[in-house]
């Protein structure tokens, strides 16, 4: 059952877009204020699994899903959830870094609240410097907030989105591979974050770079064809893999 | 390796050429068509073009006529009719983008907006006269002429709407959604306001329509000698184009200097309601990064 240890359970997930499965039935415990990583070859279903956790996965017409997964005691496909409220508890941060163009970056990281009206004015400056803040970004954005977001180098901009999803103070970080279109400089900067960040959120993060993987996170859970094939902690996953489809995929012998 | 192959120009270029040519004479060619038109129709109107001329009321003697009833019936026109289509023809888009989805209702009404963009005008005329002025008796009023020229242009907002909705990137839609707006939210802080410069390009299309239409106001009875403007949306009223057309159907030569005069007028109103929306859309294109 649901204990403290852990943020988020699932349970038999099974997803499909159209006819076709992606996801198998995954059972998997995401830890509480830790960085879980998720690896695994293209099409595996590994953003299609952290999509149905904030039920971004139902927004395509096709798409159908299957089984439990738990926020704290609370399943998130219970028939009184509100996805809509449930996504300001789970926060995404997308492969591409998306500002919003029409806003300024100060705008860009109170739109979470300002769309959903509830900003209150007095307290958006100190909103602005602690989210920037955490996303490593204060310093060198600080003098320029009223300037277009999308001005900013694609680090910077990812970390500008970054910052927007933690202003809406969400307890659950998705990551769905947020360093695979930035340089590697970029890439250290959102990896340093990580660390910092997993003090107060859970963090999800799906990455194709298996390095980021060890460098980043506490556990590491491998996905093939749909299916969870091993879950544990990071290091021994990659030093001594029990499965020997895992050893195979982390070794370079497919993916 | 394969064979090398021959970087030395001898490629046709001639064919290039042509094409360039080609592309060069299909704008020159309406373009040129619409100078002269224009210059013709200047030439004739310059004389009657006054002061006195656009502040005048129609008359029988043709130095005397003058252009201001229809004038403003036009400027009530476009503008309820704007007021009209523009927000319902948003709307319909809206729904349609991002509420539709490929639901059976949508295609019909897909379906049945791209046929109703071919209807002849004057069709949506005796639909006005029929509807609009008889069942739910707006008589021959300026209401009633928008709501038929609102109707008329719908389809075109709807779609040009529906293009700009389209440009907006999956990402933002994302983006917003996964801050917890609704969808809702989604739409009105992050799709619209990208969307708005394409939306503003159907405005201006569509006003461009409804302000040279004479038909569907024959139809829904505008009146063509009229001694006031219209004071209200309940008001009689009458058009630039349908004054214009009354005055080429007179007799006496003074009254083609008159028509030429209006149409400049009209062209001249046109073309300022047009720029607005230009510098408009513009504006709201350079909000975006």
């Amino acid at each position: 059952m649901a204990d403290s240890a852990h943020k988020i359970h699932a349970r038999q997930v099974k997803a499909w877009f159209a006819d076709k499965q992606i996801l198998q039935g995954v059972d998997m415990a995401i830890p509480k204020n830790q960085v879980t990583a998720i690896i695994g070859p293209s099409g595996c279903g590994k953003s299609t699994f952290i999509r149905c956790i904030n039920r971004m996965h139902e927004l395509v017409d096709v798409a159908r899903f299957e089984g439990e997964i738990l926020l704290d005691e609370q399943d998130v496909y219970g028939s009184d959830v509100d996805p809509v409220l449930l996504r300001r508890r789970v926060g995404m941060v997308f492969q591409k870094p998306n500002p919003f163009p029409t806003m300024s970056i100060r705008d860009n990281v109170l739109a979470g609240l300002k769309m959903t009206g509830r900003l209150k004015k007095s307290e958006a400056d100190a909103i602005v410097e602690r989210s920037l803040g955490k996303a490593a970004l204060w310093g060198e954005v600080k003098d320029r907030l009223k300037e277009p977001g999308g001005g900013l180098s694609g680090g910077q901009q990812q970390r500008l989105c970054i910052a927007r999803s933690l202003a809406v103070d969400p307890e659950v970080l998705l990551m769905d591979e947020p360093c695979s279109a930035l340089d590697p400089i970029a890439t250290a900067r959102i990896e340093d974050l990580l660390s910092d960040l997993r003090q107060n959120y859970t963090i999800v993060i799906v990455t194709h770079n298996m390095q980021q993987a060890t460098r980043v996170s506490d556990k590491t859970a491998f996905f093939l064809h749909g299916e969870l094939i091993e879950f544990g902690e990071t290091d021994s996953l990659f030093t001594h893999p029990a499965d020997s489809r895992t050893e195979d995929y982390i070794t370079g012998k497919f993916g | 390796m394969g064979q090398s192959v021959d970087i030395c120009g001898c490629r046709s270029k001639l064919g290039e050429r042509l094409f360039h040519v080609g592309c060069w004479l299909a704008i020159l060619l309406p373009l040129s068509m619409l100078i002269v038109l224009v210059a013709d129709v200047a030439i004739d109107g310059i004389g009657r073009l006054d002061w006195g001329f656009i502040k005048g009321y129609p008359s029988r003697r043709a130095h005397r006529a003058g252009i201001w009833p229809a004038f403003c019936g036009t400027l009530w026109l476009v503008g309820l009719t704007g007021l009209l289509a523009i927000p319902i023809g948003i709307g319909g888009a809206v729904y349609l983008e991002e509420y539709g989805g490929n639901s059976r209702l949508a295609g019909f009404i897909e379906l049945n907006i791209a046929n109703l963009a071919g209807v002849p005008s004057v069709i949506y005329g005796l639909l006005g006269l029929e509807f609009f002025v008889r069942v739910a008796g707006l008589g021959s009023s300026v209401l009633a002429g928008a709501c038929t020229l609102a109707l008329l242009v719908l389809p075109i907002v709807i779609i040009s709407s529906r293009e700009a909705l389209r440009t907006v990137p999956h990402g933002l839609r994302e983006a917003a959604l996964g801050l917890g707006c609704t969808p809702w939210q989604m739409i009105r802080k992050v799709v619209l306001p990208m969307a708005l410069p394409g939306i503003l390009t159907g405005a201006i299309l569509s006003v461009s329509r409804a302000i040279g239409e004479t038909a569907p106001l024959i139809l829904v009875g505008a009146v063509v000698f009229i001694t006031f403007t219209p004071e209200g949306v309940d008001s009689q009223f009458t058009a630039l184009p349908i004054q214009i057309f009354n005055w080429v159907s007179m007799p006496q030569k003074g009254f083609m200097e008159n028509a030429a005069a209006g149409i400049v007028v009209l062209l001249l109103t046109l073309l300022s309601i047009n720029l607005v929306a230009i510098l408009l859309r513009n504006h709201f294109q350079r909000r975006r990064y």
